[in-house]
């Protein structure tokens, strides 16, 4: 930090230099030569396309090393890992264009600089090149695209099991509750219109399937190694359901309901240890602009064994046993029916 | 040539008796330096509108990068700027989202859109192509003037009791439809609306005057083939703003009808503030559909002037001519058509067809083969060249390198598969800032600095160019290049802070020096700023042709004539870029002189 101030108080002193130099320069070369740019200019600026070449994959390097432990720790889903060896196998690719072309680009423009007495050399086209650089691309952006959309379907598709955990994510402004689907695993139909404070996320009350459903803010909890099959709703504007350690994400959108599954692979006790952190949790955040407060709006994710999941979940109240009162039920026909929009 | 008109020049202070030798009328103050129709004040009106616009949206990024350095900290200067909305020094959450929406949307739209080819189709087309004037002179004087009215609107919202538009630049409804969401979504969003329709009536004009110019009122010999690529960038950029703006004006248009008049495009089965609205059956996703069928046209509507402009720099200060002219073509066409189909990688995790999102994959990955021809293109024109490094010749190699450095990462996110995880994180933000934001940018300024002398006859001072240019460079790297970790620690974007969540402690420090950096590329900007204005009074005076370029628009005298050439038009005789070529004396050919007996037309 302290390095980086220098730096800069450095380089701002050198600016005003600068400027206190070339106000004085400007005058004395009002018209002057023809040539507008001096050798000596020439050859600082094309030292500096190495120095700038030699600062940006310096940068990279020592960013590498000072803020690779801000990254993500290993995914704790299933698709994750998936997901994580393909980005290893592009990001491989990435670094390896950025680096080389830089490379080039920066060495050549501080090699080929203005010469008196130099002559470029005309090279207008080259039919063969030209194929080269359009072939190589398409290959490996053919590989990129087939690799990718494999493990795109693979995530989208049905999952391998039907068994798993149903759970609704609901979002407002600016908290997440989570409904699970209860005994029957079914979720009971809802519309916004029914919406108290006593029916928050709009349940059909006639409907049997929502009466086993429970409710819980605050944290919700996950099976490790079973499928958990999420769909989401919002109550206002756009939210994003954001899961950054599962490698999930999918938005909440008003007046449609979106789905994502996934299977949790490392419990939350197992990757405090790996961590090394005692305090660490698996967090949802909202990751689409919602309001003043879309900075705070997280629900903590516990993912622990089959065992502990179906404790807690039995210490949950049920929907139905909330002493609610009995809000205007809708006409039936009304009350959306549980469906996937796409 | 410069010799016989260096008396007449058009500085104001003694422009009114300088005309002497003029036959045609001289304007008055009004109709020469406000409402005329002539391309080269209009070019200069958007430039400078751009600039102050500019400047606007560089403070505005200031303001919330010192909110994520140091969340919480009182800085007095912000509450003088900001008022009520930084009290005690500290940023207001809502003013956080305003300034991060206000931004993005005067970066997109004011600067790199209506600044970058309003400026540069307006100076370049007619005088690159041979041409008069543009096809309409008084259809572009409007479509000046509804984009600075527009401007006029969007700076002026920032100044609402309920605060501007903070819905994000792209505002996705229902936030930007519902007061009661946010508070920006009031007056504020009005105002946003109400002024990005002047802006698209007056990119409309201003784009179908570029298309009718470029295709009616090529100088003879000027066929198509021997157009300058800024002109073919210039040209595909209108095609694409003609087909693509109209999208965002209807987008616009049924939001103006959901918010005033009930309607329910885009609302459905909402509850807020204690109330079920009316509205049912609408979509906000097909919101998002209209805005990116714009929205990624869009990034290449400010990408390609950018494109155009340093490829026309980079031949003329390599001295050599542009490597694979036809491939450069159909590199700029290729990329045209193809920001058509590839809008859906914006929507991927929107709860899309994974089928349809697949579509999107294959159709955005291809754009990156037009690019990389593009960027392999650039770095042979380099290569075994004789490089003059003006400060315009600096940008555009700076342009090569952060579009690739920022053109791979697009790589991981076209990959729907991997969006999933980074998608709306800062790895986005770093992605689109410095291969839109820092391309479109340095291509601007590359653009500013090689034309400076057509725009006001004098030249730009070197010195403080190669300052500007370095300090920028370095800048653009230091702040953005930081953010793909930011990123990849899995944090948002348009967060206010990040002390909300533990597992974002490790990211204070990063963020401390991103924002040191903006300061710096910031202060940066200072000495363009004076660099700009001082030579525009006390500049030295520009020569005829001062890079020694082959293109048309330096054979018009210096200073500027209604109707460009006195005397009857140039005529052309070969392509632009016969730099260095073997058997000639001098190392460039204009694109005036006819072939020699024997020589070979390229």
């Amino acid at each position: 930090m302290t390095y980086f101030i220098i730096l800069i108080i450095g380089l701002g002193i050198y600016a005003f230099a600068q400027l206190a130099n070339v106000v004085q320069l400007s005058s004395s070369l009002k018209g002057g030569p023809e040539e507008q740019v001096t050798d000596k200019d020439n050859r600082f600026n094309a030292r500096m396309m190495m120095g700038m070449l030699i600062f940006i994959l310096g940068f990279f390097v020592w960013q590498i090393k000072e803020y690779s432990h801000t990254i993500l720790p290993e995914s704790a889903s299933e698709h994750g890992v998936e997901i994580d060896t393909l980005w290893d196998f592009n990001m491989w690719i990435v670094i390896l264009v950025f680096v080389v072309v830089n490379i080039v680009l920066f060495f050549f423009a501080s090699k080929y600089y203005f010469k008196k007495g130099n002559r470029a050399t005309f090279f207008a086209h080259s039919t063969k090149l030209e194929l080269i650089w359009t072939i190589i691309p398409a290959i490996f952006l053919s590989v990129i695209i087939i690799y990718g959309l494999k493990v795109w379907t693979d995530i989208t598709g049905p999952a391998e099991s039907k068994n798993g955990v149903i759970i609704e994510l609901y979002a407002k402004q600016f908290d997440w509750t989570a409904r699970y689907a209860g005994k029957d695993n079914k979720l009971g139909g809802t519309n916004y219109k029914l919406i108290t404070d006593d029916n928050p996320l709009a349940l059909d009350k006639n409907d049997p399937a929502s009466s086993d459903d429970i409710l819980t803010k605050g944290e919700f909890h996950l099976p490790v190694g079973k499928e958990v099959f999420f769909s989401f709703r919002s109550r206002d504007v756009i939210h994003s359901a954001y899961m950054p350690h599962f490698r999930a994400q999918m938005n909440c959108v008003p007046g449609m309901e979106t789905q994502f599954h996934f299977k949790p692979t490392i419990t939350t006790a197992e990757m405090r240890k790996k961590l090394n952190n005692e305090k660490f949790d698996y967090v949802l955040l909202c990751n689409k602009i919602c309001g003043a407060s879309h900075f705070n709006m997280q629900m903590n994710i516990i993912v622990e064994t089959e065992a502990e999941y179906n404790a807690w979940l039995a210490k949950q109240k049920e929907f139905a046993a909330k002493d609610a009162p009995a809000a205007p039920a809708a006409p039936a026909d009304t009350t959306k029916p549980k469906m996937a929009l796409n | 040539m410069s010799t016989s008109h260096a008396t007449v020049h058009h500085d104001h202070h003694d422009g009114h008796h300088a005309h002497h030798e003029e036959h045609h009328h001289e304007p008055g103050f009004w109709r020469k330096y406000v409402f005329s129709t002539d391309h080269k004040m209009i070019s200069k009106q958007f430039l400078i509108t751009a600039v102050f616009m500019g400047v606007v949206a560089m403070m505005l990024s200031i303001f919330f990068r010192l909110q994520l350095a140091w969340p919480g900290k009182s800085f007095p200067f912000l509450e003088y700027f900001l008022g009520k909305w930084a009290p005690g020094g500290v940023l207001d959450p809502n003013m956080y989202l305003a300034l991060v929406t206000i931004h993005g949307t005067i970066m997109v739209f004011f600067v790199l859109t209506g600044g970058l080819s309003g400026t540069f189709s307006n100076l370049l087309i007619p005088l690159q192509i041979g041409a008069r004037d543009m096809a309409s002179g008084f259809l572009n004087m409007l479509s000046f003037w509804f984009f600075f009215v527009s401007s006029l609107l969007m700076f002026y919202s920032l100044f609402l009791e309920t605060g501007p538009a903070s819905a994000g630049w792209t505002i996705y409804p229902p936030l930007s439809a519902l007061e009661e969401a946010i508070p920006g979504s009031g007056v504020g969003m009005t105002m946003w609306l109400v002024s990005m329709a002047l802006f698209i009536v007056g990119s409309l004009l201003g784009s179908l005057n570029y298309i009718v110019t470029v295709v009616n009122l090529r100088t003879k010999g000027m066929t198509m083939t021997r157009l300058p690529l800024t002109i073919w960038a210039f040209l595909v950029t209108a095609i694409l703003g003609v087909l693509s703006f109209p999208v965002l004006f209807s987008a616009v248009l049924l939001l103006i009808f959901d918010r005033s008049f009930g309607t329910s495009f885009y609302l459905s089965d909402i509850y807020i503030s204690g109330q079920a609205l009316e509205q049912t059956g609408g979509s906000p996703i097909l919101f998002q559909h209209l805005f990116w069928f714009l929205g990624h046209p869009e990034v290449y509507i400010v990408l390609l002037p950018a494109l155009g402009i340093t490829s026309e720099v980079i031949a003329t200060m390599s001295r050599k001519p542009i490597f694979g002219y036809r491939a450069m073509i159909g590199s700029i066409l290729a990329i045209g058509f193809l920001s058509f189909i590839v809008w859906g990688h914006h929507m991927f995790i929107t709860g899309m067809n994974p089928f349809l999102g697949s579509v999107f994959v294959f159709t955005t990955l291809l754009i990156a083969i037009p690019s990389a021809v593009k960027a392999f293109n650039y770095i042979t024109t380099l290569w075994k060249g004789n490089a003059v490094f003006s400060p315009a010749m600096l940008f555009a190699v700076g342009l090569v390198s952060t579009f690739v450095t920022g053109g791979v990462t697009g790589i991981i996110l076209a990959d729907s598969a991997l969006d999933i995880n980074v998608h709306d994180t800062y790895f986005v933000v770093a992605h689109f800032h410095i291969v839109m934001g820092a391309s479109a940018i340095f291509g601007m300024f590359c653009g500013v600095y090689h034309w400076f002398p057509r725009l006001y006859g004098r030249m730009m001072n070197n010195k403080l160019g190669y300052v500007h240019f370095w300090f920028t460079f370095v800048g653009v790297f230091g702040v953005f290049f930081p953010m793909h970790f930011v990123g990849l620690a899995g944090a948002p974007r348009r967060y206010y802070a990040y002390d909300a969540f533990p597992m974002f402690d490790s990211l204070k420090d990063i963020n401390v020096v991103i924002t040191g950096f903006a300061i710096m590329s910031a202060l940066a900007q200072g000495i363009f700023l004076f660099n700009f204005f001082y030579s525009m009074f006390r500049g030295k005076k520009a020569s005829q042709n001062p890079w020694r370029s082959n293109t048309l628009e330096w054979t018009a005298p210096v200073e500027h004539l209604h109707g460009n050439w006195p005397g009857s038009l140039p005529e052309v005789h070969r392509w632009p870029y016969d730099y260095s070529k073997p058997d000639k004396e001098e190392d460039f050919v204009p694109q005036t002189v006819p072939l020699a007996a024997g020589e070979e037309a390229h």
